[in-house]
Formats: structure tokens, C-alpha cells, sequence
């Protein structure tokens, strides 16, 4: 399988006055026209992976890693200004609540607009139309009443497919998918993970779904991460996650309640201190 | 085939009412009713000081050598024989007229004496605010932006100072610097002696009133009086507006949109003044309301530095010639500009924010 | 030496033996963050020293503050026996600053005692009672909040006359909407929640409640709001003094000095630029400590 993006070895630290906190230590993954799901309860470090590939760890941050190639070109080589062009236009993020990350003040419209125009010379025109097609691929009925509104007047499931549709709309190669779904309302979230799935499945992109939610990751996505406390423990496909075998994975699923294997009492997740210890396991493919 | 006509007619119409009309009238209406109650309650506390003064109303209009049956007579007049009650309801009325009796130092009505003075007020505040605004805001932005870094410490301390700073100290500085040493500036005064009253008073605002004659020396005259004072206001308000330009950037810096942004492939200055400022437009514009309010009366002591002809020269001089109706008639002037500067900055927020509707 | 080690420990140990421990400890905590912030230790360090000046005014002085000396008006800087030169009655500058302090110490710590005390009064009282008194209450706070602070002082000091005290009760009428505000907002989180409850369940009354469960709970976020009014009520004194409304002559008060050497700034500018000075340097160590104290008690607005 072609190679998108090949992460080796990648470091996220906070140096604070305890001394440096590690939130990422040492992953390595590659991800090819495929949906990688990386899971992990919060504060494993799945959603600082996601913003260290867009280098949008913010100070005092710091990213290390001996590369992440973006189609065989090293990201961490590349000057700030470079690093925005890849941005938006080649990786992109869909990230966890629409309430909070659209622009309250700014219209949905002029929003898409810009997403499109900031990497591409179309005239307003042009791209309010292409806009218009974007809204309507996310299966929104009525567009133009839908550019013309405020964030705060969408529901939760719309808001986050005016997000897809604006994160899409430059046409990246790799979409990040940062809890897409955690905020919205369980009978919405099926919908927008479709529309998602096959937003990505016809363009071609590479996925990464970082998620908490062990079943939606075994059912979405091609393969998985497993990552604890920074590290990955484990890398499985995804159809058979429930064969997995790090002790902290297990523990997971069957913290989980199953219809199919009725339980009386479930079990509480033992951990392990030496699970924080041991390296990480590479993801490379 | 009539009622069906009407009635699409007529929907869009009441649909309008209902959605637009109607809460902005809401608005107006419980913002009217709010001035009303906090102008009666202004009017209550400076009625109250009046009443308590220690000084006699009477004796400070008939004289100490008048007979009691003068003295009666004023003193029935004045309305004074009358219940508290009736008099505060007259001093209302009279307050509602514009008016606030007459001034014993100089024997005219006080409104007269307010409406001459004010421009001059008005105009060394805004000048100062708009000199604040100028500044404070990107000291602001910039502060934020670069939080922690030694640019936020500057900028820090040079708020900080001016929150230190008595305003008359260094107005006393600035003129012996400026104005004493080097030169650079006029001295007290709105203009040099030799223009006073050369261009004729139209708005008040001698700068204008300047420009409207066409009379330059007049202009650049009244110009290097107004830089100095002005700009000590404006810094004051420059420390207040920047603080809270910080804070209300810092919050929204850390928002999630702000990362979206930068998703998209923004430039870091598109990022915060496209994005991130937009989102403190509205919150910023009550800071500047109340930093104006805090400059009209934060003038006091400025105009009595530069000898300045304002309102706040008017009440203290009235003040220490005990001249009561004119500080109390001062006092509910500069009151009821706070107010409506807050109302107004409380009206604006609830129009430009897309949420508030 | 293994003794300090010993207390050091214990006061930042996490599984704190009882509860005045933990209220000990949570307070070093707060000191360690606070003294690592240099600019508010700089704050704290001129208070201090203030404190120290103002005590001991009659040792440090090297004049009596209210000594004329008509032959030596006006002496410069550094001359003989005065190192902040004379004024226009030839009294001593620096012994007229020393005793200065003692004017401003007065007039903050009375302004201190009454302003936040009313605030706390009808702030609590207002949102404990709720209804029509929290009405009320806060239209009327509302009232004095929508009034300009120093013309409203001016306004209050012409009624009840010059002088300190009256300053000092003009201040703190104009000062106490801003406490009652947050007092109120404190009280409103606070009334709600379970522990309240569950003390009327144990039968004690609105008093009760008010004066020992609530007041300590507010008093954090007042501390900090008063440090930083501080400098604030220092300058309106020095208004006030200014305009020859405050402290009367021949009290060395700051703001009076300055009003007396405003005449002669041209020719003899130390006269009024000292005591600015002093009035500076005074508030700015407050503003430095209020700021480091707001990062300790309330990190959330800090930044």
C-alpha cells in the first residue's frame, strides 16, 4: 500500500516545574489510503499525536521525532510558512465539538469561503458556489440559508458536518478526525460518521480517527492503535481487535458491557505500572 | 380568495415583528425603564447630600445681614417650608427642565454654565480615548500574543505604572518637562492668550470651531495645549484598555476555533486579528465605553492642572466656594453621562453580538 | 538542619493529618507560588518597609515635620541636613514624607475596614435572602456603580466638609459596590450547594449560616480585590488632598504636598515631584502584589 504520512519516533514534551512531562513518548506509525483509528482513554497522548503531526502544539511544547514524512518530505524540516501550506490544503482536522470550534462570530459561509480561498485563487464567486456543492456533499438540504447563518444557530450534527465539509473543501490528502462524534447526540453520530466514510473513501484520503470508543474504532476503522500513558501498547486490525492481547487492551473490552456475552459484573480495569514503562510499539507498516 | 391574500401579506409582516422588532423594542424598553430607575436613584443621593450640606441655602443667597423677614421669604421661595417628600419631588421636576438653579457665585443658571463648559471636556476626553484606543488595544493583542515573553512583561509594567500614577503628579511633570523645559507643548489653558475667543464659538470644541473658520494659527494654537493633556488621559485609559484587551484575547486565543484556523492553513497574523479580535469587538466596546465615563470624570483633576475651562475645573471651583447648586447640577450631569455611556455600551453589545439576539 | 528538612516536608505533604494541616499547607503552597514572582515581591518588600517607615517615624526623621524654618524656604536637593531639600515654609521634605506614611497607612486601612466590610454585608445578604431585598439591594449598588467615583467623593466631602475622616467616608460610600457584587456572586454559588443543606438540617439558622459558612468562603476573592483597590484609594486620597479636600494643612499628607509645591514647579520642582513620587511608589506596590496575589488565589483570571 502506498505510503501518505510515516511518523517515526515522535516526542511530544511540556517542560514544567515538576520537570518535563511527556504527554507522547516515542510513536511510530505510517498510515497509507486506510482508516487508522488510534485509541486511548483521555490523556494518552491520541490527541497531542494529531496536533504534533500539523505542528500545532502550541509553546511551550515542544515536537520531536526523527521525521514525519508527508509523501517521503519531512515535516519537521519545513519553515513555518511551508508548514501552512501544508495545512488545511494536504492535512486537515475535524475537531471535537462544532460549538467550540467554529467561529461564533463569523458566518458559516464566510468560514467555508476562506477555507477554500486560502489555498486556492478562485474569485468569491467561484468559491461560494464550490462552497455550495461542499454543504450539499455533507447532505445539508438547504445550503444557502445555511452559509448565510451563525454557528450558534446549528444543531450539534450539523455544525460537525459544516466542519467535514469545511476541512474537505481545499481537498487534503490526510483528514485527522479528533473525536468527531464524542459531542453529538448518539442518533446523529452514525450519520455524520457515514458521511465522513464516504467523503474520505471517494477522494482517497488516509484517515486517522482518534476516538476513546473501543467498539465505534473496531467497526470504522481498517486498523488500530492502542496508546496508554504516550505510548502505543498495541497495534491490531481492526476486525480483530477483540482478539487483542496486551493486558491493557483486554482490560478494555471487557470493562465494556456486550450484548452478545451478558456479564453479571464488569470488570474494572487493573493497570499495570509497568505498561508506562515498556517502548512503544511501532505502527509501521 | 381576498383572505388568503391578506393573510400572506400580512404573515411575513408579523413574522418580522415577532422575530426582530420585537426584541429590540424589549430591549429598548427595559433599557429606558433601567436609566429611569438608576437616574432617580443619582437624583435621590446628590438631593440627599443638598439636604445635609452645612451650609444654608438661604443665607447663601439673602446674605448674612438680611432680616428674618427676608430670610422667610427666600426660605418660602426655595420651598424649603415644604414636606422632604414634595421638595425631592420638585427637585425632580426642575432636574427634568434642565434645571439646576442658580449659581451664587456668579448669579446665573447652572445649566447655562454646563452647556459652556462641556465641550471642553468633551473634547479633552476624546481626544484622550481615541489616543488610548490607538494604543492600548494592539498593546493589548500584543501582550497576549506573546504572553510570558518579555513583550508582555513591558507591557504589563507599563499598565501597571499608569494604574499607579496620580494623574496630577504627572500631569505637574509632564508640564514642567514639555512645556517648562523643552518647549514642545502649550502651557495651561485650551489656547495661547492672544486667541482667545478669536474664531466664533460654534460646537464648542475649539479644535473644530477652529477648522470651521479656517483659521490655522487658531488650530495649531489649540492643538499644542490639548497634546499634553489629552495624551495623559490616554495613557490612563491605555493601561485599563490594554489589561482587559489581553484578557479578552488571551481567552479566545485558547478557544478551539482559533485552532480550526490555524488547521486551515492561516497565517498567525490572519489568525488573530481576522479570527480572534473579531470575537472581542463587542466586549471591547463596553471597555471603551466605561474607560470614556472614566475619562469625562477623570478629567477633574487633569483640567485643574492644565487650568482647563471643563466641567471638572466647574464643579471644584464651585466646590470650594461652596457654590452647592452648581456641584450638585455638575455631579448629576457628569452622572448621567455615565449612565447613558453605559446603557449605550450594554445596548451595543446586545446588537453586535450574533448570539445575544 | 534535619529539623527544617522535617517542617519542609510536613508543610507540603499531600495526605495532610488534619484539617488545620491542610489549610497550612495549602497556605505555603500560595507562598511558594507567590515568592516566586519577583515583581510581587518587590510589591510586598516596599510595603513593608513602608510599614516599618511609618512605625518608626519619629526615630528615622531627621527634622520635625512641622518645624518652619522662613530663612531656608525652598533648599534644593542634598543641602545641608536635608536630603530632599525644604518646601516653601522650610520644613523638611524627607521628615515630612516619613510622617506622610502614617497619614496614608491611616486613611488605607480605615478605607480597608469599611468598604469591603458594607460590601460583604449587603452582598451576602442580598443573595442569601434573594427576592425583593437582592432587588433592591443591587439596584441600589448598581446606582452607586453607575456614579463617576471621585466626583461622587467630591460631591460627599462638600457636604460633610474637609478633613480626613470625611474623606475617608466619602472613599469608602463610592467604594463598597464592587465588594457587595462579588459577595453576592460567591454567596449564590455557595447557598446552593449540599453542605448547606445539610447544615439547615442540622438546625442552623440564616445568622448562623451567613457569618460561618459563608464570610469565610468570600473572603479569598475580596482579599485580593482589596489589595488591588489599593493603589486606587491612594490616589483618590491624594485627589482629594490635592484639592484641599482631604487632610488639612499643616498635615503632611502626599497629595497636600504636592498641591503645595504645585505654585513653585517651574523654579523648584523637587517641592512636588518627592511626595508624587511617594504616592507612586506606594501604589505601585500594591498593584504588584494584588497582581501576584491574584495569580496565587485566582489563577483563572490571571490569565
Amino acid at each position: 500500500m502506498e505510503t501518505l504520512l510515516d511518523v517515526e519516533n515522535l516526542w511530544v514534551k511540556f517542560p514544567s516545574r515538576q520537570g518535563v512531562f511527556d504527554a507522547v513518548r516515542g510513536v511510530s506509525f505510517t498510515l497509507g489510503r486506510e482508516r487508522l483509528g488510534i485509541v486511548g482513554e483521555s490523556g494518552s497522548g491520541k490527541s497531542m499525536t494529531g496536533r504534533a503531526i500539523l505542528r500545532l502544539i502550541r509553546k511551550p511544547g515542544i515536537v520531536e521525532a526523527d521525521h514525519i514524512k508527508l509523501d517521503g518530505v519531512d515535516l519537521l524540516t519545513k519553515t513555518e510558512k511551508e508548514m501552512r501550506a501544508v495545512r488545511g490544503q494536504r492535512i486537515s482536522m475535524v475537531m471535537q465539538d462544532p460549538k467550540f470550534s467554529l467561529n461564533p462570530v463569523m458566518t458559516i459561509g464566510s468560514q467555508i469561503i476562506e477555507a477554500y480561498r486560502l489555498h486556492n485563487s478562485a474569485s468569491k464567486a467561484d468559491a461560494y458556489r464550490k462552497s455550495l456543492e461542499m454543504l450539499e456533499a455533507v447532505s445539508i438540504n438547504d445550503p444557502e440559508r445555511v452559509m448565510r447563518a451563525y454557528p450558534h444557530e446549528m444543531s450539534g450534527g450539523m455544525g460537525q458536518r459544516i466542519m467535514i465539509a469545511m476541512m474537505l473543501i481545499p481537498n487534503p490528502e490526510i483528514l485527522i478526525a479528533d473525536e468527531p462524534t464524542s459531542a453529538l447526540d448518539v442518533s446523529v453520530q452514525r450519520q455524520v460518521l457515514d458521511i465522513m466514510d464516504k467523503l474520505v473513501k471517494e477522494r482517497g484520503m488516509g484517515l486517522i480517527f482518534i476516538s476513546h470508543d473501543l467498539n465505534l474504532v473496531a467497526d470504522f476503522c481498517d486498523r488500530v492503535l492502542i496508546m496508554y500513558a504516550g505510548r502505543v501498547v498495541e497495534v491490531c486490525e481492526a476486525d480483530k481487535l477483540h482478539d487483542a492481547k496486551h493486558p491493557y487492551t483486554r482490560g478494555l473490552l471487557n470493562s465494556l458491557p456486550r450484548l452478545d456475552q451478558p456479564s453479571k459484573r464488569l470488570e474494572v480495569l487493573q493497570r499495570d505500572p509497568e505498561w508506562s514503562q515498556t517502548p512503544s510499539v511501532s505502527g509501521r507498516i | 380568495m381576498a383572505l388568503t391574500n391578506e393573510s400572506n401579506e400580512e404573515r411575513p409582516m408579523r413574522a418580522l415583528f415577532i422575530d426582530r422588532i420585537w426584541p429590540t423594542l424589549k430591549v429598548v424598553i427595559s433599557t429606558i425603564g433601567s436609566i429611569a430607575v438608576t437616574m432617580l436613584g443619582l437624583l435621590f443621593i446628590t438631593f440627599i447630600i443638598g439636604r445635609v450640606m452645612p451650609i444654608d441655602p438661604v443665607l447663601a443667597i439673602v446674605g448674612e445681614r438680611a432680616s428674618q423677614a427676608q430670610y422667610d421669604e427666600v426660605y418660602q421661595q426655595l420651598g424649603l417650608d415644604r414636606p422632604v417628600i414634595v421638595q425631592f419631588l420638585f427637585y425632580i421636576w426642575d432636574v427634568l427642565h434642565l434645571d439646576f438653579g442658580i449659581s451664587v457665585l456668579n448669579a446665573r443658571p447652572v445649566s447655562e454654565d454646563i452647556a459652556r463648559v462641556f465641550p471642553a471636556t468633551l473634547e479633552l476626553a476624546t481626544i484622550g480615548i481615541i489616543i488610548g484606543i490607538v494604543t492600548g488595544v494592539p498593546l493589548g493583542v500584543l501582550a497576549a500574543v506573546n504572553k510570558g515573553t518579555w513583550i508582555d512583561q513591558i507591557a504589563r509594567l507599563v499598565a501597571l505604572i499608569g494604574y499607579s500614577m496620580p494623574i496630577f503628579w504627572l500631569g505637574l511633570i509632564g508640564l514642567l518637562v514639555f512645556y517648562g523645559i523643552l518647549g514642545w507643548v502649550g502651557g495651561p489653558g485650551r489656547v495661547g492668550i492672544f486667541y482667545v475667543d478669536v474664531v466664533p464659538s460654534v460646537t464648542g470644541l475649539i479644535l473644530v470651531d477652529a477648522l470651521l473658520d479656517g483659521n490655522w494659527d487658531v488650530f495649531k494654537s489649540a492643538f499644542s495645549h490639548i497634546v499634553l493633556p489629552a495624551s495623559l488621559l490616554g495613557y490612563y485609559s491605555l493601561a485599563y484598555i490594554s489589561r482587559m484587551t489581553r484578557s479578552f484575547m488571551l481567552e479566545q486565543l485558547s478557544a478551539e476555533y482559533v485552532t480550526t484556523a490555524r488547521v486551515k492553513g492561516m497565517s498567525e497574523w490572519n489568525v488573530v486579528w481576522k479570527h480572534a479580535f473579531k470575537n472581542i469587538r463587542v466586549q471591547l466596546i463596553t471597555v471603551i465605553a466605561l474607560s470614556y465615563a472614566g475619562l469625562l470624570e477623570g478629567s477633574v483633576l487633569t483640567e485643574i492642572i492644565f487650568s482647563w475651562p471643563g466641567i471638572g475645573s466647574y464643579i471644584t471651583t464651585a466646590l470650594l466656594s461652596a457654590d452647592m447648586n452648581a456641584v450638585l447640577g455638575g455631579t448629576v450631569v457628569v452622572g448621567l453621562i455615565f449612565i447613558l455611556l453605559n446603557v449605550l455600551s450594554d445596548m451595543l453589545y446586545k446588537i453586535f453580538d450574533p448570539r445575544a439576539k | 538542619m534535619s529539623n527544617t528538612q522535617t517542617l519542609r516536608e510536613w508543610l507540603l505533604t499531600e495526605t495532610p493529618t488534619s484539617r488545620r494541616h491542610a489549610k497550612i499547607s495549602a497556605f505555603y503552597h500560595g507562598w511558594l507560588t507567590l515568592r516566586s514572582n519577583t515583581m510581587a515581591m518587590i510589591g510586598l518588600g516596599i510595603l513593608v518597609l513602608m510599614l516599618f517607615v511609618a512605625a518608626a517615624a519619629p526615630l528615622l526623621a531627621p527634622h520635625d515635620p512641622f518645624t518652619q524654618d522662613l530663612g531656608n524656604r525652598l533648599a534644593p536637593l542634598w543641602s545641608d541636613g536635608h536630603v530632599f531639600g525644604t518646601d516653601s515654609l522650610g520644613r523638611d521634605i524627607l521628615s515630612r514624607l516619613i510622617y506622610g506614611t502614617r497619614i496614608t497607612l491611616y486613611i488605607v486601612t480605615l478605607v480597608t475596614l469599611i468598604a469591603p466590610v458594607a460590601g460583604l454585608l449587603v452582598g451576602t445578604v442580598s443573595g442569601y435572602v434573594g427576592g425583593w431585598t437582592d432587588t433592591v439591594l443591587m439596584r441600589i449598588t448598581d446606582i452607586f456603580l453607575a456614579f463617576p467615583r471621585l466626583v461622587l467623593a467630591l460631591a460627599f466631602v462638600a457636604a460633610l466638609g474637609a478633613g480626613i475622616e470625611n474623606a475617608v467616608i466619602a472613599i469608602s460610600l463610592t467604594a463598597w459596590p464592587p465588594y457587595a457584587r462579588i459577595a453576592r456572586a460567591e454567596t449564590l454559588t455557595i447557598r446552593s450547594s449540599d453542605y448547606i443543606s445539610a447544615i439547615k438540617l442540622q438546625g442552623a439558622g440564616p445568622i448562623r449560616i451567613i457569618t460561618k459558612h459563608i464570610w469565610p468562603l468570600c473572603i479569598s476573592s475580596l482579599i485580593v480585590r482589596v489589595t488591588l483597590d489599593m493603589a486606587g484609594i491612594i490616589l483618590t486620597a491624594a485627589g482629594l488632598g490635592f484639592l484641599g479636600l482631604g487632610a488639612q494643612p499643616p498635615s503632611p499628607e502626599w497629595g497636600a504636598m504636592i498641591s503645595e509645591g504645585r505654585r513653585f514647579i517651574l523654579d523648584h520642582w523637587w517641592v512636588a515631584t518627592v511626595p508624587g513620587l511617594a504616592i507612586f511608589t506606594v501604589s505601585l506596590a500594591f498593584n504588584l502584589l494584588g497582581d501576584g496575589l491574584r495569580d496565587v488565589l485566582d489563577p483563572k483570571a490571571g490569565d
